[in-house]
This record gives C-alpha cells, structure tokens and sequence, in this order.
C-alpha cells in the first residue's frame, strides 16, 4: 500500500464519521467535513463559468446541496469525487439557464482540430516558483488556462491544478479516462505554446530593469 | 525505434505522467538525450505544470471562506438533510 492510499483511507475514514455525526444531529460539524474542499469547488466552479464571482455563487450553491442530499451520498466514491460531481452539475445547470450551452459547443469543436506543436524555445527551461511572487506572471498564467477551449479548461483544473488522478478526473467529468489523457497532452501543449514565448519575454524585460534577475542562473 | 521530434511531443503528457509503456519510453529517453529542443520542451512544459498548480497563481475571493461559513451557519441552523429518497 503506498503513502498515498495510507492518507487517503485515514481521510475516508474521517469522513464517513463526520457525514455519520451529522447525519446523527450534529450538523456543525458540516464546516469541518467541507473546509478541505473549499478552494477545490471554487475552483471547478471557475473552470466552467470563468467569472469569480459566479464561479463563488456555484461553490456555494454546490456545498449547501452537498449538505442537503448528504443521507444520499454513499461511500463507495470518495466524497471529494461526489462533492465536484456536484458542483459540476451545478455549474451546467447555470450556464444552461443562460443560454450559454452554444458557446459551449462551438469551443467543443475546437478541442478536435488546432496546432498542437509546442513551443521550440531552448534558452527557457525553468521558471522558479518566486517569479509568481510578481502579479503580471501569475495574471498570464491565469489568461492562459482561462482561455483554452472548455473541455481542456476543465480537465486541466482538475487534474493538475486541483490534482485529482486522471481516474477521477474522468469519474467527475463522466468521460473516459482515454478522452482525459488526451485532452490534457493537448491542453499541456498549448499552454506551454502560449506560455513560454510570453513568459521569456516578460522576464527579459525584467532583467533589464533588474540587475538580479538577470544573474539567475536559469536566465 | 528512432523516434522523430514530432513523434516525442506526442508522448510528452504521458511521459509526465509517468504512464508511457517501457519499451516507447526507453526510446523517448534515447531521442531526449540527444535533442536539445525536445528535451526543452518537456522541461518547459512540466515547469508551466507545477507554476500553473501554484495557489498564488488561482486565488480565492477575499472573504470568500468566511461568506461561505456564514451562510452555512444559517442553512445549518434551519435544515437538517433531507431523508434519502429510495424511490418506491
């Protein structure tokens, strides 16, 4: 058994004691069961709708529901699974009340056509992590996820930034685990197309302006 | 088998997962030893994986944990779960 699934089962245990307890009466202690999760449900609201603060309307929407249909939540999916599997639902449903579901489609077709070769750069490799110390680095990482098709968007979110395994990336989505694989080879490979001429630009204009940058050793 | 670039940037997702069958894998290696581009574009990729995971880069509204605990408060204190509807 790896360290992985050690954590997660203690975590599963945890929970079905927390979801017994309120089930039990104990209903406050629906704010311990859902503070893990919070920033992952806003998150996979924003994956969708990409507005905050309709993306922060969704999130609740999803958690209250959570917390109304939890006798029906069973335990043989982890609950984090249910819980995006909901705030997925709740997320269509809004952008289906706003006849939205057109735009949806058309970004659907671009996932089967485009330009996925990546960027040729050799003289970038590696960003540290301080550069997103600076605003205008973490604003065109956020662009640039925000503007890929939909479908991408989506499993991108949750698999490398919420860092749900590709299993229950296509559980939560409802597609198959080859279909998320792929969509995230050509998700990753536009990012990093996009990415990488804009980011060695911004950091060169940096080191002009900044002596220390540019004695970095990854510049 | 001699892979060519294009071939290589097929494989880079699964590479970074870690999921590439051994054989194709071995071969990737082989041509990532020697192809300075390929070899930048996987580095470049995986870095815009970890920077793009970063909690800096998507943060959460000001207050927005607070917002929801409230209203959870109130939800909490008026409704309790609905029984399991197992349909008849």
């Amino acid at each position: 058994m790896t360290a992985r699934q050690i954590t997660d089962g203690l975590q599963q245990e945890r929970e079905a004691a927390l979801i017994a307890a309120i089930l039990d009466g104990e209903r406050e202690k629906f704010h311990d069961l859902i503070r893990p999760y919070e920033r992952q449900v806003y998150l996979t609201a924003l994956a969708l709708v990409k507005n905050e603060t309709e993306a922060e309307d969704i999130a609740q929407e999803a958690i209250l529901r959570a917390y109304r249909k939890l006798a029906s939540f069973r335990g043989d999916a982890k609950f984090s699974t249910w819980l995006i599997a909901i705030t997925l639902n709740e997320a269509r449903t809004r952008l289906r009340e706003e006849k939205r579901a057109q735009f949806d489609s058309l970004d659907d077709r671009s996932t089967t056509t485009g330009d996925y070769t990546p960027a040729a750069l050799t003289d970038w490799r590696e960003i540290p992590s301080e550069a997103l110390e600076r605003q205008e680095i973490r604003t065109l990482m956020k662009q640039a996820v925000e503007e890929l098709p939909d479908a991408f968007r989506q499993v991108v979110v949750l698999r490398d930034i919420e860092e749900l395994s590709v299993n229950e990336t296509a559980e939560a989505l409802g597609i198959s685990i080859a279909l998320v694989k792929v969509r995230l080879h050509r998700a990753r490979l536009l990012l990093q197309k996009r990415l990488a001429p804009l980011l060695r630009i911004e950091l060169k204009t940096k080191r002009k302006k900044n002596g220390i940058l540019g004695r970095l050793p990854w510049f | 088998m001699v892979l060519n670039c294009r071939h290589v940037w097929g494989h880079i997702s699964d590479y970074i997962e870690g999921t590439l069958d051994p054989a194709v894998l071995a071969d990737v290696e082989r041509h990532l030893a020697t192809c300075e581009i390929c070899s930048a574009v996987l580095d470049s990729t995986r870095n815009v994986i970890i920077l793009i995971a970063d909690d800096r880069v998507f943060e959460l509204p000001v207050d927005y944990s607070k917002r929801l605990h409230a209203r959870l408060d109130f939800v909490l204190a008026n409704e309790a779960p609905e029984p399991v509807d197992r349909g008849s």
